[in-house]
């Protein structure tokens, strides 16, 4: 099964483990930009690490600081393997039009409807530069 | 490289345009890591300066030495770096995340590009100016360009509220203590997500302090920029202006049993037989809340250290007024330019727990220091201090 999300920003085909968060996150006093863990102890999935991942986000929440978290990820090479956004957010977003404009390399990053999201946590998913998402299976 | 910011944003948001802007806040120039002081140096590099008033947020350094940090020495050198390209922008060294305390006031309807979340609820609520939510990186840009992208915020018709936040069953004597408003902050952005909502059934007008510890609390659980109060807030003189004169898609009626576990949700610790230090000044303490803070601490010496954060703007003046040597000889740590979440003041100890009057101090500080918290108003704040173990419910 192939879904089709919408490709906000460009960035490279990518194949990786999906994590669905199941709370709406703050990048800022949420992650760590250090270890790229879930820092916010009320937050469900505290303390798992997101970099490598396709991190499925439905919500954003909280301080306007969340693109420098965002973009100290990308520069320490603790980036999402791509990043897909129920709805687009401009605050995280800002993180990635500002490392491609400092010459990193950035994670591509998708809408697609969280009702997606359950079904494809956990999934070793294959994702083209189009945004087209297809699950591996096996 | 600021306006292909500007310009990259409007496409990804949906903009057909850009709008010109009279000001900016600008939140990008707190040290998260390296990255963001090259971002401000590249444009320094290319001869960038602000086109419109723009304000500085809170750093990650003291400038005026007030408190210290322990900013290991590269952040520490990266992060003074980072302030002083901010200011080669022609920024303003406000520093402070209360700039509509300290003389930054858009007037009603203008079109501005704000950042740091707690100001921009102030600046679109209380003010009635016009702005999204400028992150980092996209607010300097704009300030720029002097240009924003025209959607969301800036628009008349997306400013109306959709969701009706009725306090009517809440007991006056409550609305008017100062817990109540961080409470409801807190409460206000989980329910409301990042809609609009319009508060109703007050029966007094809360004043600016409260307004302010509202949105920022609000800011922080949800992702508000923008909130009503019938009868106390620009756009709102009653419920059906607020409401666009449309029916809402949903009416929240309070309940006490909601507001007491909005406040248990304040603290991460309860039945703590010590604390270890208090902080109170997110947003940064305005003058009257210091004259607050001195009339109850009445010179007393504290047990443990009182860190009252707040923004040059009020430092100047109690430093003229001769307050400041009297705050300090008690115990307080006065922090100017910065705040003990963003960078790290408060000293590191397992276990540790601070108390808080600040709905959104209790919101960060445990991921962000390390402390648990401890959710308390300024009265037991204070007497907590002085006792060095929690003291709650003492007089109000």
């Amino acid at each position: 099964m192939t879904i089709e999300a919408d490709v906000l920003l460009p960035g490279r085909a990518v194949e990786a483990r999906a994590m669905a968060l199941t709370a709406p996150i703050s990048f800022w006093g949420g992650v760590n930009p250090r270890t790229a863990e879930i820092a916010d102890a009320r937050h469900p999935e505290y303390g798992q690490r997101i970099n490598g991942r396709v991190l499925l986000i439905p919500a954003t929440i909280g301080s306007s600081s969340a693109a420098a978290i965002l973009l100290e990820l990308v520069h320490a090479g603790l980036a999402p393997a791509a990043i897909v956004l129920h709805e687009p957010d401009a605050i995280l977003l800002l993180g990635l039009i500002v490392a491609r404009e400092m010459g990193h390399p950035t994670p591509l990053a998708l809408r697609l409807d969280a009702s997606h999201f359950a079904a494809l946590h956990g999934q070793q998913l294959v994702i083209s530069e189009t945004g087209s998402i297809a699950a591996k299976t096996g | 490289m600021a306006m292909r910011i500007v310009a990259e944003t409007a496409r990804l948001m949906g903009a057909d345009r850009l709008l010109p802007i009279e000001s900016a806040h600008i939140d990008g120039a707190l040290y998260h890591g390296d990255s963001g002081t090259l971002f401000a140096e590249t444009l320094v590099a290319g001869g960038a300066t602000v086109a419109v008033r723009a304000t500085l947020n809170v750093g990650a350094i003291d400038l005026t030495g007030c408190s210290r940090n322990q900013l290991p020495p590269h952040e520490h050198a990266m992060a003074t770096r980072m302030m002083h390209a901010y200011r080669q922008l022609g920024c303003e060294p406000t520093w402070t995340c209360a700039p509509y305390q300290a003389g930054h006031r858009p007037r009603l309807g203008s079109q501005v590009a704000w950042g740091e979340s707690n100001a921009v609820a102030f600046c679109n609520s209380v003010l009635g100016a016009r702005t999204n939510r400028y992150g980092d990186f996209l607010d300097i840009a704009c300030a720029i360009a002097g240009r924003a992208p025209d959607y969301g915020l800036h628009r008349p018709e997306n400013r109306y509220a959709t969701v009706v936040f009725d306090v009517s069953d809440l007991d006056e004597a409550f609305l008017t203590s100062d817990v109540a408003w961080p409470v409801l902050g807190n409460l206000y952005g989980r329910v409301i997500g990042n809609a609009i909502g319009v508060i109703t059934g007050l029966r007094m007008r809360p004043w600016e302090d409260l307004l302010k510890a509202f949105g920022a609390t609000a800011a922080s659980s949800g992702s508000v920029a923008l909130f009503h109060v019938a009868g106390t807030t620009p756009e709102a003189p009653d419920e059906a202006t607020a409401l666009g004169h449309r029916p809402p898609r949903e009416r929240i009626r309070v309940t006490p049993e909601m507001v007491r576990d909005a406040q248990r949700r304040l603290s991460t610790t309860e039945a703590a037989d010590r604390i270890d230090a208090v902080a109170i000044g997110s947003p940064h303490l305005s003058l009257e809340e210091f004259d607050r803070l001195r009339a109850r601490l009445r010179g007393r010496r504290l047990a443990v250290p009182l860190y009252a954060c707040t923004g040059r703007h009020v430092l100047h003046i109690l430093e003229r007024d001769g307050h400041r040597a009297g705050l300090e000889a008690s115990g307080v740590v006065i922090v100017a330019d910065t705040c003990v979440v963003v960078t790290p003041i408060l000293p590191e100890k397992p276990g540790a727990i601070l108390m808080t009057n600040s709905g959104k101090f209790a919101h960060y500080a445990p991921a962000n220091t390390g402390y648990s918290v401890l959710f308390a108003s300024l009265a037991d704040c204070i007497e907590s201090a002085v006792a060095g173990k929690p003291v709650v419910g003492g007089p109000p």
